[in-house]
């Protein structure tokens, strides 16, 4: 049985994964933050900013990787080249997140906190945030699912994850080590969005549960947005 | 930017319209795979969606497959694939990997292009005395079709950028350049090649984007600003849903 002959293998090359995965996932969100608040704010900016997110995000990964290096002046063989990329496609899926997520705020609770006298930041951040949090939420989870995914191409230009399971199965000729590399990363994906939707009930008590969340959310978003197509 | 300029010299080369792999044969052959791909991917995933949003049966089991086919590598499902079905018959291996990485977007894309109607536009077409299949047809169908467009707008850009990891397996299209770039160390094929993909994924985006803008029927946008759909729906097929915010 090849998985149990491998286990240490296997495991290596998880946790390679996973450091590969996190630094794009966090800094997709600590820059769609700011992205997604001025795409939010400024209405010009907003058109401009969601089409650039959407080209970007257009781009096919192995593409992308041969792209960034002359404009970065790094090699196309780097790990740093793999971090950029999947963070662009971080961005490009949650400052649009981000940018729906503050919109889908009402209106009547901002006018609230500037009445009871909270300026612009404090207001942004003890209310407009934590109220958009479930729908921003959203799209951190589909972005980390993605990226996820996206970092076992990564072997196409020798950046080992469990993307190296596929290549070195394919030649080997195992199927059960591809199916490997396959089910881990499928697992990983779910253990972190899992993750993810835990930590957020835990940070965001006042996000309604399960059954008509979305449709909360969604409602919401439904209301402010109906009339501001893209 | 000299990487660049040797990139375009490769590409407006006189060589590449000469030998085995041309230029506008690769380009070809990328269509024609994705294509193929998402129009067998759309004859399942349509009929199965409409049902699903005109019976609201089964939409559990279709928001779980729509969001999480994200986690599946789609590099490594290929790959499977051929193994599975012998390294003889790549190419069929990597169609069943194509379709089953364009369906489930196809699939969201039909389901709540339906689903995200008004309530009452159905009850009016049901009081005025149309059938199940009139209603189906001639009101969910139509108003549902730019976000089936959507769907399979993300299907298509999905199947592009896989079918260029495809070249790994000998497969042809685009990808050829860059696999075989990479182990020849030449950087000027693999940035060229990368540039016509681009251009490619941009022109194919561009072309469903009008297309969905197209389809929006008259009495819609007659009658009012927008289409029947928020943004956040149409947001939603074009760049997902997380894997069971499915009760909505």
């Amino acid at each position: 049985m090849w998985v149990l002959d491998n286990l240490d293998l296997i495991g290596k090359l998880t946790l390679e994964h996973l450091r590969l995965s996190i630094p794009p996932i966090v800094l997709g969100f600590v820059i769609s933050i700011p992205l997604g608040w001025v795409a939010y704010r400024f209405r010009p900016i907003r058109g401009l900013l969601l089409s650039v997110a959407g080209i970007l995000y257009t781009i096919p990964s192995l593409a992308l990787f041969v792209i960034l290096p002359p404009l970065l002046g790094i090699s196309v063989l780097s790990e740093l080249n793999v971090t950029v990329a999947l963070t662009i496609y971080a961005v490009a899926i949650m400052s649009r997140a981000v940018a729906d997520a503050l919109a889908s705020v009402d209106p009547d609770i901002r006018q609230s906190a500037t009445a009871v006298g909270y300026g612009q930041w404090r207001q942004f951040w003890a209310v407009e945030f934590p109220l958009a949090g479930p729908v921003i939420l959203a799209g951190l989870r589909v972005a980390a699912v993605s990226t996820i995914s996206l970092v076992t191409v990564g072997i196409l230009i020798g950046v080992e994850s469990l993307g190296y399971l596929f290549t070195n199965g394919l030649q080997r000729r195992i199927v059960a080590e591809v199916l490997t590399g396959v089910v881990m990363t499928v697992v990983i994906a779910l253990v972190v969005d899992y993750l993810l939707v835990v930590l957020g009930r835990v940070l965001m008590p006042w996000a309604p549960r399960k059954h008509g969340r979305s449709k909360t959310v969604r409602s919401a978003a439904l209301q402010t947005l109906a009339g501001s197509a893209p | 930017m000299n990487l660049f300029a040797d990139a375009l010299a490769w590409l407006f080369s006189p060589e590449r319209l000469t030998g085995s792999n041309t230029l506008p044969q690769l380009i070809g052959e990328h269509l024609f795979y994705t294509f193929v791909s998402v129009a067998i991917a759309a004859l399942i995933a349509v009929p199965v969606g409409y049902v699903i949003g005109h019976t609201g049966r089964g939409r559990e089991i279709a928001v779980r497959i729509a969001g999480g086919a994200r986690a599946l590598p789609s590099f490594g499902l290929i790959l499977l694939l051929v193994l599975v079905i012998g390294v003889t018959r790549k190419p069929e291996a990597a169609f069943i990997a194509f379709v089953l990485l364009a369906i489930p977007s196809i699939l969201a894309g039909a389901y709540s292009g339906i689903e995200a109607l008004d309530d009452r536009v159905i009850d009016a077409a049901r009081a005025l005395g149309m059938t199940e299949w009139q209603i189906l047809l001639r009101v969910e169908a139509p108003l549902g079709l730019p976000l089936l467009i959507g769907g399979l707008r993300a299907a298509t850009l999905q199947v592009v950028a896989t079918v260029t990891l495809a070249a790994y397996i000998d497969l042809g299209g685009l990808g050829l350049p860059i696999i075989k770039g990479l182990a020849l160390r030449q950087f000027d094929q693999m940035l060229g090649a990368a540039l016509v993909i681009v251009i490619l994924a941009l022109v194919l985006d561009g072309l469903f984007a009008l297309i969905q803008h197209f389809v929006v029927p008259r009495g819609v946008t007659a009658g009012r600003p927008q289409e029947p759909h928020t943004a956040s729906s149409r947001r939603s097929v074009v760049m997902g849903t997380p894997i069971e915010d499915g009760n909505g």
